[in-house]
């Protein structure tokens, strides 16, 4: 898109420059076509012919381009968010009118500069005896008008696209970053680390043990096919894989409960969806509470849903402020749910209905979606 | 005598490791406690009064910082305070704020060397000290570590909703003389009356202006305007009388500073 005119500094000269390069670069290519077809159809001299073609074509063009700018502004000074940012477009709505106008007034006021460059008196007389030259050149400076119209549009509308598509694309990588940095949350990794170290000197064997769930974690976490689906068993496993570690560091404090019937284990679920819940749990429930916990995970079929519930006995939805990360974390399953399967899915967070304190969080899935 | 140390660190393997290394790194140091969250960090220093405290800063109940603010306001008088370490597996802000104020920590996952020149460190400062207290430079420490680490300002609370049974009262900020911690709930306390709310301090904290309600104990809000006089005391403890109320609060050394007279 061209956005110029920030002259005044040594680079903005050099932006001035860039635009007027970019301007006439349409504007002469059209003066010079419309010279040698006008030239050779009417036998009239090629420099003469010229000088006019360059003179109506530049000011169609001026009259064009000051259109284009000047509607801009006063549209987007009227209602600042009529226009998407940075374009310089102020829709055909305008542009359609202001073209034809600025093609019909452009012609006459171009013939007169010319007339008067070159001394003479070559406007053919609108109101003279033979109206179809004039008529002729009219509708071939409209049609070079509208062709380059269309050009400056498209050229508009591929730029903002472009950025458009650029934006999206930057917004994914900082959602896929943020998902990163919230399941790969440094606390939870170095302390993993810091049992780990302990371990190895204390129980190799089951220091090795503890390096492998962690290696299951971080593959299952790092794996770019966070948008696929694996099956229900995989899943379990994953969330069996994070509790194990999650087990060594609290010790005694967290008590762990994982259910799968056997019939669910093959049904295709979205990778790591319970993973955000299995965390929040932990974090906001069980780990800050003195005593710890019991975590329990597990799976039924309800009627056409599946249907999966976290729940901990920890210190409940009342207590704990969620931070960031645990906020982006359950928007995540609430937009994965929504992207797969519209309404037919949910995510309900709810105090433990069983007396017990702590939270429930329950997703359903529709068994016949993908 | 020989040194005496608490460890507070909520990961039984981390708890254990620790001991150990400081066992064979100093051997004349004797644990006296070792315990796995931050309430009976702050019991078992008070009763034991240890030299070193070793303190996880992400402990259930109370954060290391918690307690050792706590243990500033009720340490007794007489005895030289505690050395404080902090750990940390991750926190960028509490490692930036303890550099600054030259205060101990340790990084998860220890590592043996540097656990050895922190103990050197400790040694070093337990022989130098005995006539000197160390109070007064862990209390300017803790006020700007306290002011570092403090929970970023939320949006103001205007209004109070107390609830009662079925009613709610709604009680302007503007009429609170003080706020005060009573385990899980905080009572607000009016010129006529008394509200009970469902939350904590912390939690009220960063939602009411700082300019206007100042704390002055850990477990005690109070709006500036309502206090009359403050009267100070030999241990460091300031006496507050207030316009609106009968009763006198206490503040705690930690926030003396803050009745200084011009």
């Amino acid at each position: 898109m061209a956005a110029p005119l920030s002259a005044g500094s040594a680079p903005g000269r050099w932006r001035v420059l860039q635009w007027l390069w970019h301007e006439l670069r349409i504007g002469l290519p059209i003066a010079l076509i419309a010279a040698v077809f006008i030239s050779t159809m009417f036998h009239d001299s090629f420099v003469r012919t010229l000088i006019y073609s360059l003179c109506i074509g530049l000011s169609i063009q001026f009259l064009i381009e000051s259109g284009r700018y000047a509607l801009t502004a006063w549209l987007r000074h009227r209602d600042p968010l009529c226009l998407p940012p940075q374009a310089v477009w102020p829709g055909w709505k305008w542009m359609g009118p202001w073209s034809v106008g600025a093609a019909v007034v452009g012609y006459f006021g171009g013939s007169l500069l010319a007339d008067w460059l070159t001394g003479g008196q070559h406007t053919r007389n609108p109101f003279g005896s033979d109206l179809r030259p004039l008529a002729l050149i009219l509708m071939l400076s409209l049609g070079f008008t509208l062709g380059a119209v269309y050009f400056l549009y498209s050229r508009a509308h591929l730029a903002a696209l472009q950025a458009a598509a650029e934006a999206a694309e930057r917004s994914a990588t900082q959602a896929q970053l943020k998902l990163l940095q919230s399941q790969l949350e440094p606390h939870m990794l170095f302390n993993t680390l810091a049992n780990l170290r302990v371990l190895i000197g204390a129980d190799p064997m089951r220091a090795q043990t503890m390096l492998d769930r962690l290696i299951g974690f971080l593959r299952a976490t790092l794996a770019a096919s966070r948008s696929g689906t694996h099956s229900l068993a995989d899943e379990f496993a994953r969330v069996d894989d994070y509790l194990a570690l999650m087990a060594v560091r609290m010790g005694a404090r967290l008590t762990a409960q994982i259910e799968l019937p056997a019939a669910l284990r093959e049904l295709p679920v979205p990778a790591l969806l319970l993973q955000p819940l299995v965390e929040n749990a932990i974090r906001h429930g069980l780990e800050p509470k003195v005593e710890g916990g019991r975590i329990e995970i597990g799976a039924h079929r309800d009627g056409a849903a599946l249907v999966l519930e976290v729940r901990d006995t920890g210190c409940g939805l009342a207590a704990g402020h969620p931070d960031d990360g645990s906020r982006f974390g359950l928007r995540q399953v609430h937009e994965r749910l929504a992207a797969l399967y519209g309404h037919s899915a949910s995510l309900s967070l709810q105090a433990a209905p069983d007396g017990q304190g702590g939270v429930l969080a329950r997703i359903r899935l529709p068994l016949d979606a993908p | 005598m020989m040194p005496r140390a608490l460890i507070a660190e909520d990961e039984p393997l981390l708890l254990a490791d620790l001991r150990d290394e400081l066992q064979r790194l100093w051997p004349q140091l004797q644990v006296v406690a070792a315990v796995g969250d931050g309430e009976s960090a702050l019991r078992d220093a008070l009763q034991q009064r240890p030299a070193v405290c070793f303190l996880d800063i992400r402990m259930p109940g109370l954060s290391g910082l918690e307690v050792a603010q706590a243990l500033a306001e009720e340490w007794p008088a007489g005895v030289p305070f505690a050395l404080l370490v902090f750990i940390t597996a991750y926190d960028q802000y509490a490692v930036q704020a303890f550099d600054a104020q030259a205060v101990d920590y340790l990084v998860k996952p220890l590592q043996s060397d540097r656990l050895a020149a922190c103990v050197q460190r400790l040694r070093a400062r337990l022989a130098e000290r005995a006539p000197v207290d160390a109070l007064p430079q862990a209390l300017e420490q803790l006020r700007a570590l306290l002011a570092a680490h403090g929970a970023a300002p939320l949006e103001r609370l205007e209004v109070i909703q107390a609830g009662v049974g079925h009613t709610v009262h709604l009680v302007p900020v503007d009429d609170v003389v003080y706020f005060e911690a009573a385990d899980k709930y905080v009572r607000v306390i009016t010129a006529e009356r008394e509200h009970l709310i469902r939350t904590s301090l912390r939690e009220l904290l960063p939602r009411l202006d700082p300019q206007r309600f100042w704390q002055v104990h850990r477990g005690i809000v109070v709006r500036a305007r309502s206090i009359a006089s403050a009267q100070r005391h030999e241990s460091g403890k300031v006496t507050l009388t207030l316009r609106e109320r009968p009763e006198r609060l206490t503040a705690s050394r930690l926030y003396s500073h803050l009745f200084k007279g011009l």
